[in-house]
């Protein structure tokens, strides 16, 4: 059991001693208060019990509500306004079916197959309807021990929403919505459950807790970005560039609604990271500043690199800065000392903007909002960086004193990192492909020319977003 | 009578509009416009690709004015929007055929 079991034994373990040493001393009545004490003794201990677990269950809950708002509106504001005008609902409503069809599936099977008992790379279908979740925590269970197994999974839920929401980036109008939601829907089973099982899950290949491969990811650098940026480009590729790009100005719409989809990106990853404490202990605290300082140095790195490449900072390059560098924090969040987050940060800050200026332009790939370049690189410097920076002084994750990241002095963490980033590559390459492929057999992926120009939200939902002129 | 139009930088809107009150033009109408003549756009950069903007913001004021009334107009914009630099702006003239008052049908130089 880990360290953070031992502190809520810790006040009901002096309560006792003290209630024994009491009732040690002479007295006509002792004896036949004994079993009143032991009662009383019992029920403090659930008392505190109850009381740590309402501490933890309520950041958890708070966090799973800011993971949420990461998806509504958050990625659909930041998205939205990046993309020209007459796409703005269309990208909206992705965002907003992730959240009503991801939740559905993952009540039903998702949570199962992510979380259920299986084996090394599945889940199994023990939870199948949410069968079995508690209401109750499980002290012997790593992840629940003072929060309900139902916060969990609401939680976990917010994780597996956000994930194939963040994809829409890579295809953004293009797709038509019908194929957008059969696609991610899938993906969700046939990509995400199973990254989230194999790093997650009980007896996951790259749990941290036993795994084979013990791989750190603290809030889903691995399940989240490196699935969603590399499965990004795989789309991109397969769907193919966007009517008229690249010499075709195709600018966004409305910097102002990124901007304010950005900040509230910033402030909902507290939850994403450190409600991935799971509990509202230090540990949450570390994983807070760590998201806070790698955001602003990665937003300072990209505007740096920016002011150098263009002459001007851009308020989009700030913004994609600091979104790099939350992408960059998440799986090291609750690993790494606060200095250790900035360098992070800063390296996400460089790495970002020149996968996004450099390399796409160089392969010639339409990754409409940098799907790739933010989520997928940003995802894959985190991790290996977590291997670096990953340290026992802050989570002690393999055991109390034992050297967790190269800074420990146990330099073959980033090697394990490479091989959790290397699965996690061919998973969403293999997964991508094939999903892609069936479903344009099945349906049809990509918007007719004519509906592409027209626009998604009048060619696929028959609506404008602005009507300015009433 | 005469159709003026003047394609006009936006920041000049306000002093030509001043100036054409002055000189005792009081009907306009005013429309936003993007354009270009000889003038280079400017260029933007969203994520490290640069776009030349050549459709530039502009303002096209129009009018119906008197035959007598021209040279006024005309002088009055040219004064109130020149700057000497390339992006100043136009203005074109036309003969109207014919001026009508919605509400009350009144035709002619008496509609203006």
């Amino acid at each position: 059991m880990s360290i953070r079991c031992l502190k809520f034994f810790l006040l009901p373990g002096i309560l006792l001693v003290t209630s024994l040493a009491i009732a040690q001393t002479p007295a006509a009545a002792t004896a036949a208060q004994a079993p009143a004490t032991q009662a009383q003794i019992a029920a403090l201990q659930q008392a505190v019990q109850n009381a740590q677990t309402n501490a933890d269950n309520s950041w958890m809950l708070t966090s799973a509500a800011l993971v949420l708002l990461m998806t509504g509106p958050g990625l659909a504001l930041f998205y939205g306004g990046l993309v020209r005008r007459k796409n703005i609902l269309g990208t909206m409503m992705q965002s907003f079916a992730m959240m009503c069809l991801v939740t559905i599936i993952w009540a039903i099977v998702g949570y199962s197959l992510a979380f259920g008992h299986g084996n090394a790379f599945i889940g199994g279908f023990g939870h199948l309807f949410l069968k079995g979740v508690s209401i109750n925590p499980d002290p012997q269970n790593f992840y629940v021990q003072t929060i309900p197994e139902q916060t969990y999974m609401v939680y976990q839920l917010m994780f597996a929403i956000i994930t194939p929401a963040l994809i829409c980036g890579a295809f953004a109008e293009r797709m038509k919505f019908s194929a957008m939601a059969v696609f991610l829907s899938l993906w969700s089973l046939v990509v995400y459950s199973p990254m989230a099982h194999m790093v997650w899950g009980v007896g996951g290949l790259l749990n941290s807790n036993g795994g084979h491969i013990p791989s750190l990811d603290f809030a889903g650098g691995t399940v989240v970005h490196i699935t969603s940026g590399v499965s990004a480009l795989i789309t991109a590729l397969y769907l193919g560039k966007r009517v008229g790009y690249p010499h075709t100005k195709m600018a966004p719409h409305s910097l102002v609604l990124s901007f304010v989809g950005a900040c509230l990106l910033w402030v909902g990853w507290f939850g994403f990271n450190a409600g991935s404490a799971l509990n509202s202990g230090p540990l949450a605290t570390s994983a807070f500043i760590n998201t806070h300082f790698a955001t602003a140095t990665a937003a300072l790195g990209w505007t740096i690199f920016e002011w150098f490449h263009n002459g001007k900072p851009t308020a989009l390059g700030a913004i994609s800065g600091a979104v790099a560098g939350l992408v960059a924090i998440t799986p090291a969040s609750g690993f790494v000392q606060p200095m250790s987050a900035m360098v992070i940060g800063l390296v996400a800050g460089f790495v970002c903007p020149f996968m996004v200026f450099k390399v796409k332009a160089m392969f010639g790939y339409d990754d409409s909002l940098d799907a790739f370049g933010v989520h997928g690189a940003g995802g894959t410097v985190g991790a290996i960086l977590t291997g670096v920076f990953a340290t026992q002084v802050i989570n002690p994750a393999f055991g109390k004193g034992v050297a967790t990241g190269a800074i420990d002095g146990h330099w073959g963490q980033i090697g394990n990192q490479a091989i959790g980033v290397a699965i996690a590559w061919v998973l969403s390459i293999i997964g991508t492909v094939v999903l892609l492929f069936v479903v344009d057999k099945v349906i049809g992926l990509r918007v007719s020319p004519e509906e592409e120009s027209e626009g998604l939200d009048l060619s696929q939902h028959g609506e404008e977003g602005y009507d300015l002129n009433t | 009578m005469l159709k003026i139009e003047a394609v006009l930088q936006p920041s000049k809107l306000d002093a030509v509009k001043e100036a054409l009150l002055e000189a005792g033009i009081e009907g306009m109408t005013i429309l936003e416009a993007r354009g270009h003549g000889r003038q280079k756009g400017h260029t933007e950069f969203y994520r490290g690709r640069e776009y030349t903007v050549d459709l530039l913001p502009k303002v096209k004021i129009e009018m119906v004015v008197t035959d007598e009334m021209k040279d006024k107009a005309i002088e009055a914009i040219e004064s109130a929007a020149r700057t000497g630099r390339i992006g100043d702006g136009k203005i074109f003239v036309s003969r109207i055929d014919e001026a009508i008052r919605i509400r009350n049908d009144e035709r002619g130089e008496s509609a203006l």
